[in-house]
């Protein structure tokens, strides 16, 4: 770093004289050059993924055309887009489309919501609690290491088909993610500024409000993005161990008829949901925690 | 000084702090350490790298307890983090997810001021260490001399009689500091508090305070107590060329740098290990 200010500073002093001038207009012309490359990456990167699609839909859709790749199996683009028009346009056989997304979306928020809730209690809670957070240790990793997915099941049976064991399931999966983001960010609280939090005269409880959460809440912030996907993922899984609606009911339905465009269709659904809900959530982030330095505002690659 | 005459606004005695290291060994950073501090007085306390000046000041504020030995402030017994102590810390301190306004309003909030009354409060001091127009602005979107305004600010408008300051400028670059180091004076010279500065600049020790105390190297305690008879108002960017300046600097650094010496051997030999 020092080497380096050492070096380039002979460079810097020399257009001191004959070239003035030229030094003087470089950083206008520097900066309208910057931008028009900017733009014109910009153009290129949009092109390029324009493309990507084309080549990627158009080969399967060719190759399912002409039989190399069997239909039946792996389905085809148009064949998924006219089955979409369908559930669109005539409703599907669980009833109609919008009503399947909204089913859930509502087991995917509300397990959302709930497993965020408890995540960031029981994680500031335990993180500021030496010896809670000894003695329940080995039960949240035990917790942490199976496979909570098979939860679902448990759920399906316990509270039946309806809401409540979607949301159980998503919000379990939720839940340990938010949670040990929570707790790490109260245990990496910085310790100058709880000092002087304390010397400004802050109480216990101001120090819980004004310094732990909000440090914590760059780590739970990030959290959000992995666990909102988890709640989609535990929505969905909820409604393949038993559901009577939903889209990820309509995608058991498929499968259980054979229709790899109807899985292909419910996956394209999914996918449109948990899109948007990323842009809120990095909507939301960005609000929460404008205060640093680097907002994460490149998500969307 | 007639100031002497007073009953101590800090006194130190006898007092001995150990910590238990991560290794479950302990580490004793200050030994039998005592010293008094007059009412108003600006002293600094200089000492070798490690040498348990950080520790010193945090066992004044009451953020640490001694494990040995007494510690008052303004004649009571430290208990715990006192309402009139102020401390800037060495690193940055600052909530970096307040703004300035709510940074410097902080104090007063905590201490039971209104809302209104608390932002009237920080906006007059914000306006006194230069930042006006800076109100809105996160810590992140200020220079590292501006945060330390920030905190200069945060830390005064509790009006601390008692203002402790850990290495507060060794971050900055020359020009910033000698311009931080002369405002401090100013607005020190405005309060009636008393100031312990930690440094390890003897420069700046001598430069801003009424008396000097020299640290041993760790496990510290006091090995020197200079008075510095400079005449106040003080620049401190003059000051350094005035010939009674470079007296007081031989005559202390003839102690520190004995202590120095041995610190430098001791951290070249746990270099070596």
């Amino acid at each position: 770093m020092s080497v380096r200010s050492v070096v380039a500073r002979p460079d810097a002093a020399a257009p001191a004289g004959a070239f003035a001038a030229d030094a003087a207009r470089l950083p206008d012309e520097g900066a309208g050059r910057r931008a028009r490359a900017a733009r014109r990456r910009q153009f290129k990167v949009q092109v390029l993924r324009l493309a990507f699609a084309i080549v990627w839909l158009g080969s399967w859709e060719l190759t399912t055309r002409v039989g190399i790749v069997d239909k039946f199996f792996f389905g085809m683009p148009s064949g998924i887009v006219l089955r979409l028009w369908t559930w669109i346009t005539e409703g599907t056989a669980l009833g109609p489309l919008w009503e399947q997304v909204v089913v859930t979306m509502e087991e995917t928020v509300l397990g959302f919501l709930v497993g965020s809730v408890l995540g960031i209690v029981f994680g500031v809670v335990l993180g500021s609690n030496r010896l809670l957070a000894d003695v329940l240790s080995p039960y949240i990793k035990a917790a942490n290491s199976i496979p909570r997915v098979v939860l679902g099941a448990l759920f399906a049976i316990s509270l039946g088909l309806d809401l409540k064991s979607k949301v159980a399931t998503a919000s379990i999966l939720v839940f340990f993610v938010v949670f040990f983001n929570a707790f790490q960010g109260v245990r990496e609280v910085d310790r100058n500024l709880l000092a002087n939090a304390r010397i400004l005269g802050a109480d216990n409880r101001r120090l819980t409000t004004e310094v732990i959460l909000p440090s914590a809440l760059s780590w739970i912030a990030a959290s959000l993005h992995i666990s909102f996907g988890l709640a989609l993922v535990g929505a969905v899984v909820g409604e393949l161990f038993g559901a009577t609606q939903g889209v990820g009911e309509l995608i058991y339905n498929a499968k259980n008829s054979f229709d790899a465009n109807g899985v292909f269709a419910g996956m394209a659904l999914l996918a449109v949901v948990a899109l948007v809900a990323e842009s809120l959530i990095t909507a939301l982030e960005n609000r929460l925690i404008k205060w640093r330095p680097n907002p994460v505002t490149d998500v969307a690659i | 000084m007639v100031r002497h005459a007073l009953a101590p606004a800090i006194e130190l005695r006898g007092v001995t702090k150990r910590f238990l290291t991560p290794k479950g060994g302990v580490y004793t950073a200050i030994r039998d350490l005592s010293l008094r501090v007059a009412p108003g007085e600006f002293c600094a306390l200089v000492g070798p790298t490690g040498s348990g000046k950080s520790t010193t000041l945090a066992l004044i504020s009451g953020l640490e307890p001694p494990s040995q030995g007494e510690v008052e402030v303004l004649g009571k017994p430290v208990n715990g983090v006192g309402s009139n102590i102020g401390y800037v810390f060495q690193a940055d301190a600052v909530f970096p997810w307040k703004s300035v306004l709510d940074n410097v309003a902080a104090g007063p909030r905590y201490r039971g001021a209104s809302n209104r009354e608390a932002r009237e409060r920080a906006q007059d001091w914000i306006k006194r260490v230069g930042l006006a127009g800076f109100e809105d602005r996160y810590p992140h979107q200020l220079s590292g001399g501006m945060r330390k305004r920030v905190a200069l600010a945060q830390t005064l408008i509790n009006s601390p009689e008692v203002l402790l300051m850990d290495e507060p400028f060794s971050a900055l670059d020359v020009q910033t500091r000698s311009l931080m180091e002369n405002e401090l004076l100013e607005l020190w010279a405005a309060s009636s508090a008393t100031v312990v500065f930690v440094t390890h600049d003897l420069e700046e020790a001598i430069a801003l305070a009424d008396r000097v105390f020299v640290l041993t190297a760790g496990p510290a305690t006091v090995k020197g107590n200079y008075p510095v008879d400079l005449p106040r108002p003080r620049n401190v960017s003059e000051i350094r060329f005035q010939p009674r300046f470079a007296e007081i600097y031989e005559e202390i650094w003839s102690d520190l740098r004995d202590e120095v010496l041995v610190s430098y051997e001791r951290q070249k030999r746990s270099g070596a290990a």
